[in-house]
Order: structure tokens, then C-alpha cells, then sequence
């Protein structure tokens, strides 16, 4: 069974969700259950940090549309940062490019935010 | 590139559960590789791999994990073919449109992006439906 594992932290008002490992419709639940966590704790402003994400399908995809208009109307967003060239051009492909804000780095995806007022 | 590997016939049959869905990729990743597809190529075939999988246990199986999956690899000259096949529900392809992920994005819906990778990912898709069963099957061919 392949492994995945997201992890929050804080960076100010910025909640960066670690992705580790490989999403797919296996996995995608536990990442769902992160969203949830976030938005019941009512923090909107979230950076996801792909740096350790091994695999992505079009069901880990899915949890990212599903979740981000709520984000957007509570004033925050979902922010993408740090993805390995083969899990950028998944995104690419589906055209994510148009609609979401990709980052080299968690920090300019922070920044991002604390330029926004 | 290997000029060495024959041509390939495997199969394996496994249980419709999300579960399984790293062993499919697996079994598919490691020919792949034997037959001489790089990294990327073979990492593309696998996402595709993946989408057909998880589209039977969804649509034709409908989560449950009762039902049968073969996945039948072959390798013929330079054709490299991954067949998936089910016993659920009758599934039409044509029915499908393309996804407008602007429309998605308003709607909210969630899914139906995996036949589009699909596409987007392999050289040929093709479904029939042999003996009351569904196949895709999915061409990549070694350059």
C-alpha cells in the first residue's frame, strides 16, 4: 500500500498543509479530512507545500477544486508551492495554471498573502 | 533504449479496492521499465493506468470491493498496451465530454478528469465491451 501524509503547521496567519508521499482515490480521503480540520478551525489562508508528494491522480486533484471556492469566499485561498516538474505537469495538463497560484517556494507563496490586505 | 526485451504478455487480477490501486501501479510500473520507457514516459502511463482503475471501482463497481479487475499488459513490437477490464456496470464512454475546468470550478463538481488524462497521457484509448465486460485499453508506443 503506498504511503501518504499531510501535516499542518503555522506560519503567521498562514496554515502550510506537508504533503508527503503518493495521492490517489486511496489517500485523497486523508487530505479531505485535513480541509475539513481547516475549515472548522476557520483558517482560509493555506499554502500547500508539495515538496515531498511523490505522485498525484486526478482524484488528489479533486480535493483541491472541491475545497477552494470556500477558501476564496472567506477571504483565503489555496496556494500551491514547491512541486516536482512531473506533479507540476499533471496540474498543467488540466489546466490549474488558470485558476490557481503556483509558487517556487512556500515563502513567495506567504509573502503573497501578506501582500494582499 | 533495450533491444533486448521479447515481446510481453502478463496479467493479474485484482479485487476492486482503492487498496490496490499501488500494486496495479507497480505491476504496471516494473514492465514498463522492463521494456525500455523512461521514468517520465512510464510515469505517465501509470497515472493513466490509475485513472482507468479508479474509474471502474467508482463508476462500475461503485466502491464496492467485491468485484474483479484484470489488468492484462502487452508489448508487441513497440506497441505497449495496458488492458482493463471489469464485470460492473455498463459503462458508456461516449457519453463523456471533455472537461471545462472553468465550469468545474463554478459548479464545484469533483471527478471526471480522469478519462481526459487519460487521453492527454497515452497515444490511443480505446473501450469495448467484449462479453458483457468493459475494456479500456490504453496504447503507448516505445520511440
Amino acid at each position: 500500500m503506498a504511503d501518504f501524509n499531510v501535516e499542518k503547521r503555522e506560519v503567521g496567519a498562514v496554515s502550510i498543509l506537508d504533503v508527503k508521499g503518493f495521492l490517489d482515490a486511496h489517500t485523497a480521503p486523508n487530505l479531505e479530512n485535513a480541509f475539513n480540520g481547516l475549515i472548522e478551525d476557520k483558517e482560509y489562508k493555506v499554502v500547500v507545500n508539495f515538496n515531498e508528494l511523490q505522485y498525484i491522480s486526478s482524484a488528489g486533484l479533486g480535493v483541491f477544486m472541491a475545497y477552494v471556492e470556500t477558501m476564496r469566499e472567506n477571504n483565503g485561498d489555496i496556494k500551491f508551492a514547491n512541486l516536482k516538474e512531473e506533479v507540476y505537469n499533471i496540474f498543467d495538463l488540466l489546466g490549474f495554471p488558470l485558476l490557481y497560484e503556483f509558487f517556487k517556494s512556500e515563502e513567495k507563496a506567504i509573502e503573497k498573502y501578506n501582500q494582499v490586505k | 533504449m533495450s533491444k533486448l526485451v521479447k515481446n510481453i504478455r502478463k496479467r493479474s487480477t485484482f479485487k476492486s479496492s482503492t487498496d490496490n490501486l499501488s500494486s496495479i501501479r507497480d505491476f504496471v510500473r516494473s514492465t514498463a521499465q522492463d521494456v525500455g520507457f523512461s521514468k517520465d514516459v512510464s510515469g505517465n502511463i501509470i497515472l493513466a493506468v490509475d485513472e482507468a482503475v479508479t474509474n471502474v471501482i467508482k463508476h462500475a463497481y461503485n466502491y464496492s470491493e467485491e468485484g474483479k479487475i484484470l489488468v492484462s499488459i502487452s508489448f508487441i513490437k513497440n506497441k505497449f498496451s495496458v488492458s482493463i477490464s471489469d464485470k460492473g456496470t455498463h459503462f458508456n464512454s461516449k457519453l463523456i465530454k471533455d472537461p471545462d475546468l472553468k465550469e468545474y470550478y463554478k459548479q464545484r463538481r469533483v471527478g471526471g478528469l480522469g478519462m481526459f488524462l487519460m487521453k492527454k497521457l497515452m497515444d490511443d484509448v480505446k473501450y469495448s465491451q467484449p462479453q458483457n465486460r468493459n475494456k479500456v485499453t490504453l496504447i503507448k508506443y516505445l520511440r
